[in-house]
């Protein structure tokens, strides 16, 4: 059962202080408004050295010879590693979180532009990069494969002939759902609409870029890593496999962190370089990419081709989906996702609608370009699913010249059918989606902005208004089904009560800006009564937390703040045997004030948490079979994913002269469950709406038909500024999540999951009178330009 | 050679290679690690920091160039413990999240402020245009400098007395 709120108790959210949930300041922010957080690059250790790498300028080619003796000889010079110095150790190649392997440096060939050939590591940064000037590496240059579209072509260059017998580009197959069933459905439909929609390669670009600071001692062989990591456990546990060192040699530390978003999640070659720099050399070795390699290397986003069906009646009851994905990988399958999702969670393009049946099949290939795949907030490919279903439900109102939010009203699924079987086989846990839908529409003033829309068409200006709606499934995940390379997917937490009151709670997630430090202060404080103020937050190193697979996929809450919840619990429990030993009474016979317990019918008889500590840890006894102390730990293992879900709605102007683009408003009404702190949330949803823009206005990381990215800085790869944003309109309803401790979901991915859909859709909508259904991101002026002109091609 | 200017108020006089970014001067020579850098092409403006007052990106000029001038960083927004309305706007008004653009954002805005004590919201946003932020989507960084604006007097003051 479950309940929904859509009005905010203002008066609630505005609590100072609270403890427990509300709105609270950060503990994070005190260091970092004064310039005092340390961020990787931040630290410096006696004789530490300074590491560069020498990349590819081209996309394929044959490695014929590399001469380093010119860079060795450069006086502040201390090594120069290349690949064949690694194959001696047998380090060349490394495991990607797929199942492949990748080049650390590369040895026979290099795949894509900016992949990684050789190192220098020397005294300073400066020299460092001089010296890699001084390599001379001779290329025989190879054909390149940068057309997705023609990865299976059967005279198409072989990138990955490193693997045993490989004779094409081919990765894998997936599929999902009832193909025989779906195509039943469509042929007796009254309706198909059919359309290709492109989900291009974009790019988290956090602010901070990818590195680490290396420091091996020589004798104990204890390596330290200062990483920008967001799964600091996963990291360590890789290097241990794959160096053969049991991980208490292997202190992962992840310090601040200037933007993740999925960037930070795999481990790149440099990372390896540095550590085995170290080794080598004996001291420690800082290596910090610059942008343009932060773009070029490290890990893309997206990068579907989506054939999508969508079949209806005529009155507009939505029947099935069907899609044929082609997914680009790039040069190394290193797709970050579990096991046993090779398309991460792209299962869900059902969305937020009861159909009678769903297919979708996919085929993944080698090109070469960078590897990754998963990032930039997508919650395991849920971005590009949402994007399909929520495209290709505008294409079906436009055939039906049906309103887009009616539409949807009429096929949401009903909130008596959660817990909701998707034809794809995913149990959405709870959702109440029409009185978010309506919510949305009445903070925009919807019937009267259509009403606006149609005087502006009138006068032949175009404005447009666009609705989506998201289901996301996040909090991975269950052990029975989800693991990376192995590792099982549970996170775990621990909390020790000081005798003073005061609290440590460790965790294995990691913050890169979400605000740990404070949102799980107050799951804590919610339940067990300290103060927020009262309670550390340690997370961000693997010598000083329990084992956890990070933070991505907007896992920590679902997961880690479970475990933080249920840890706490624990701790209430053991607290309660004590308290009736305080106050001579049966365990039964107490209730709990948030903060202290007191004999049921007797309130002036009670005992607060931090008197409860103190006696855990004092003289005197205390009862039978309970030790001293007051501390847990847990390992949490969600009963299943969360599904948040949500309703945007974006208008936009397009300047018909120019076609230039301004994205007016934009309401978003969010649902995560139950909120913990609603300012970090309110953030979490600016920050992916802002995604969105880029996203679905500017962002794309483009190739020449050379295979040259075309990407390559912040000049090229455009993301958004104060000027393209308007001012976000949020709204909330909160349906807690039936299997979670405290009904909390998850939050931060959803805007980034649910704004490109809203924005592209109204775009198109603005340019209905030119007859348009369907164009791709980004939506640039020269893109929204050729598209009123009827020339629209797809990005790739 | 030697370069000799003013940061958040002391003189400092150091030895660099005429090639040294301002950026990493401040950085690893100074030790103040607030200054971050972000892109190298003057496009994120995470490096920005006040020469004689006025915002400059510290990752587009040489040390040698802010030779006799004035220099301010972030560490140089707090004056004998009170933090400047900036960086409290930036705490109440949830301005940051992961912190790594907003020693240039409050730069920025404290040179906005300075010539322009009570700017709209579309003159906030063009004068942080030349900064990126991944993480906030902008609106709350403008409540913060919006924040900082009607609490300059009240802080002063607080400070003064």
């Amino acid at each position: 059962m479950t309940t929904t709120e859509t009005e905010p108790d203002q008066e609630e959210a505005q609590e100072e202080r609270p403890i427990g949930f509300g709105r609270l300041l950060r503990k994070e922010d005190p260091r970092l408004i004064r310039g005092m957080g340390q961020f990787v690059d931040d630290i410096s250790l006696p004789g530490m050295l300074h590491m560069a790498i020498l990349r590819s300028p081209v996309a394929h080619a044959r490695i014929v010879s590399i001469d380093k003796s010119a860079a060795e000889a450069h006086p502040n010079v201390v090594a120069v590693i290349t690949g064949e110095d690694l194959a001696a150790q047998g380090l060349a190649w490394m495991p990607t979180l797929s199942n492949d392997v990748q080049a650390v440096l590369a040895t026979d060939k290099v795949r894509f532009q900016h992949q990684e050939v050789a190192f220098v590591v020397a005294t300073d940064r400066y020299s460092a990069r001089d010296a890699l000037e001084l390599i001379e590496v001779d290329y025989d240059w190879l054909e390149p494969l940068v057309d997705v579209r023609a990865a299976l072509d059967e005279d198409a260059p072989i990138i990955r002939d490193d693997l045993d017998n490989k004779a094409d580009n081919h990765i894998f197959d997936w599929e999902t759902g009832d193909e025989a069933a779906t195509n039943e459905v469509f042929e007796r439909a009254d309706v198909v609409v059919s359309e290709e929609i492109v989900y291009p390669r974009v790019h988290p670009a956090p602010m901070e870029t990818c590195g680490c600071v290396a420091d091996v001692e020589r004798v104990s062989g204890q390596v330290t890593l200062w990483c920008t990591t967001q799964a600091p456990h996963a990291h360590r546990t890789v290097y241990a496999l794959v160096a053969g060192l049991p991980e208490h040699k292997i202190r992962v530390i992840a310090p601040d962190i200037g933007g993740g978003f999925g960037n930070k999640v795999p481990i790149y070659p440099g990372y390896v370089c540095a550590i085995v720099a170290s080794l080598v050399i004996g001291k420690p070795v800082k290596w910090m990419e610059d942008r343009t390699e932060n773009l070029l290397s490290t890990g893309f986003a997206r990068d579907y081709v989506m054939k999508a069906d969508i079949a209806a009646t005529k009155e507009g009851q939505i029947l099935a989906i069907r899609t044929n994905v082609l997914a680009d990988h790039g040069a190394f399958n290193g797709v970050a996702a579990p096991v046993k999702y090779p398309a991460g969670f792209f299962g869900v393009f059902t969305g937020s609608y009861d159909l009678e049946a769903a297919h979708a099949k996919m085929t993944a290939v080698y090109t070469n370009k960078a590897p990754g795949g998963v990032a930039y907030a997508c919650s395991f490919r849920i971005t590009e699913a949402v994007y399909l279903v929520e495209r290709i439900v505008d294409c079906l109102a436009y055939e039906l010249d049906m309103d887009p939010a009616e539409l949807r009203l009429k096929n949401f699924i009903k909130p008596e059918q959660f817990p909701y079987e998707t034809k794809t086989g995913w149990v959405y846990d709870s959702g109440n989606y029409e009185p978010a839908m309506r919510k949305a529409m009445d903070m925009a003033g919807y019937a009267e902005l259509r009403r606006e829309q149609a005087e502006r068409r009138a006068r032949g200006e175009l404005m447009g208004i666009g609705v989506a709606f998201f289901t996301e499934a996040v909090g991975a995940g269950p052990r029975k089904d989800m693991d990376i390379l192995g590792l099982g997917m549970a996170d775990g937490c621990e909390l020790r009560i000081h005798p003073t009151g005061k609290a440590v709670v460790r965790l294995s997630v990691k913050t890169q800006g979400q605000g740990h430090e404070t949102t799980f202060a107050q799951i804590v404080a919610e339940e067990i009564g300290i103060p927020p103020e009262d309670i550390e937050v340690v997370h961000g190193d693997t010598d000083n937390t329990p084992f956890g697979l990070g933070t991505y996929g907007s896992r920590s809450t679902p997961v880690s703040g479970a475990a933080a919840a249920m840890v706490t619990r624990k701790v209430r429990d053991k607290a309660q045997i004590i308290a009736s030993g305080m106050l001579e009474v049966s365990v039964a016979d107490l209730e709990w004030n948030k903060g202290s317990f007191s004999v049921k019918g007797d309130p002036s008889k009670s005992v607060t948490i931090q008197e409860i500590a103190m006696r855990a840890h004092g003289a005197g006894d205390l009862p039978d079979g309970i030790e001293g102390g007051l501390e847990a730990q847990i390992c949490y293992n969600p009963e299943n994913l969360t599904y948040p879900f949500g309703a945007y709605i974006c208008v936009v102007d397009v300047d018909p002269g120019t076609a230039v683009v301004k994205v007016r408003r934009f309401i978003a009404v969010d649902d995560c469950g139950t909120q913990i702190n609603p300012m970090i949330i309110e953030g979490q949803v600016h920050g992916g709406l802002a995604d969105g823009v880029g996203m679905a206005m500017m962002e794309i990381i483009a190739f020449d038909e050379d295979g040259n990215c075309m990407s390559s800085s912040l000049m090229d790869y455009l993301i958004p500024t104060a000027l393209e944003t308007p001012d976000w309109e949020t709204g909330h309803t909160v349906t807690p999540s039936p299997h979670h401790p405290i009904g909390a979901k998850g939050i931060g991915e959803s805007a980034t999951v649910g704004s490109p859909p809203a924005i592209v859709n109204a775009i198109v909508d603005a340019l209905k009178p030119y007859g348009i259904r369907h164009a791709d991101m980004p939506l640039t002026p020269s893109r929204v330009w050729e598209a009123m002109q009827g020339n629209h091609t797809p990005p790739i | 050679m030697q370069v000799n200017m003013k940061v958040n108020g002391a003189e400092v006089s150091e030895e660099i290679e005429p090639r040294h970014l301002l950026v990493h001067f401040i950085r690893d020579q100074l030790g103040l690690t607030g200054t971050h850098w972000g892109c190298d092409t003057s496009n994120c403006g995470t490096c920005v920091v006040l020469i004689d007052g006025e915002p400059v990106k510290s990752c587009t000029q040489l040390a040698a160039m802010a030779g006799g001038h004035d220099v301010t960083t972030v560490e140089g927004l707090e004056v004998d413990g009170v933090l400047d309305p900036v960086q409290e706007g930036f705490m109440q008004c949830h301005g940051l999240q992961c912190g790594f653009c907003t020693p240039g954002m409050m730069l920025t805005a404290r040179a906005l402020l300075n010539a322009d004590p009570d700017p709209s919201e579309d003159v906030i946003r063009e004068a942080i245009s030349g900064q990126i932020c991944r993480c906030t989507g902008y609106s709350t960084i403008v409540r913060s400098i919006q924040w900082a604006a009607n609490h300059e007097t009240s802080v002063s003051l607080e400070s003064a007395s």
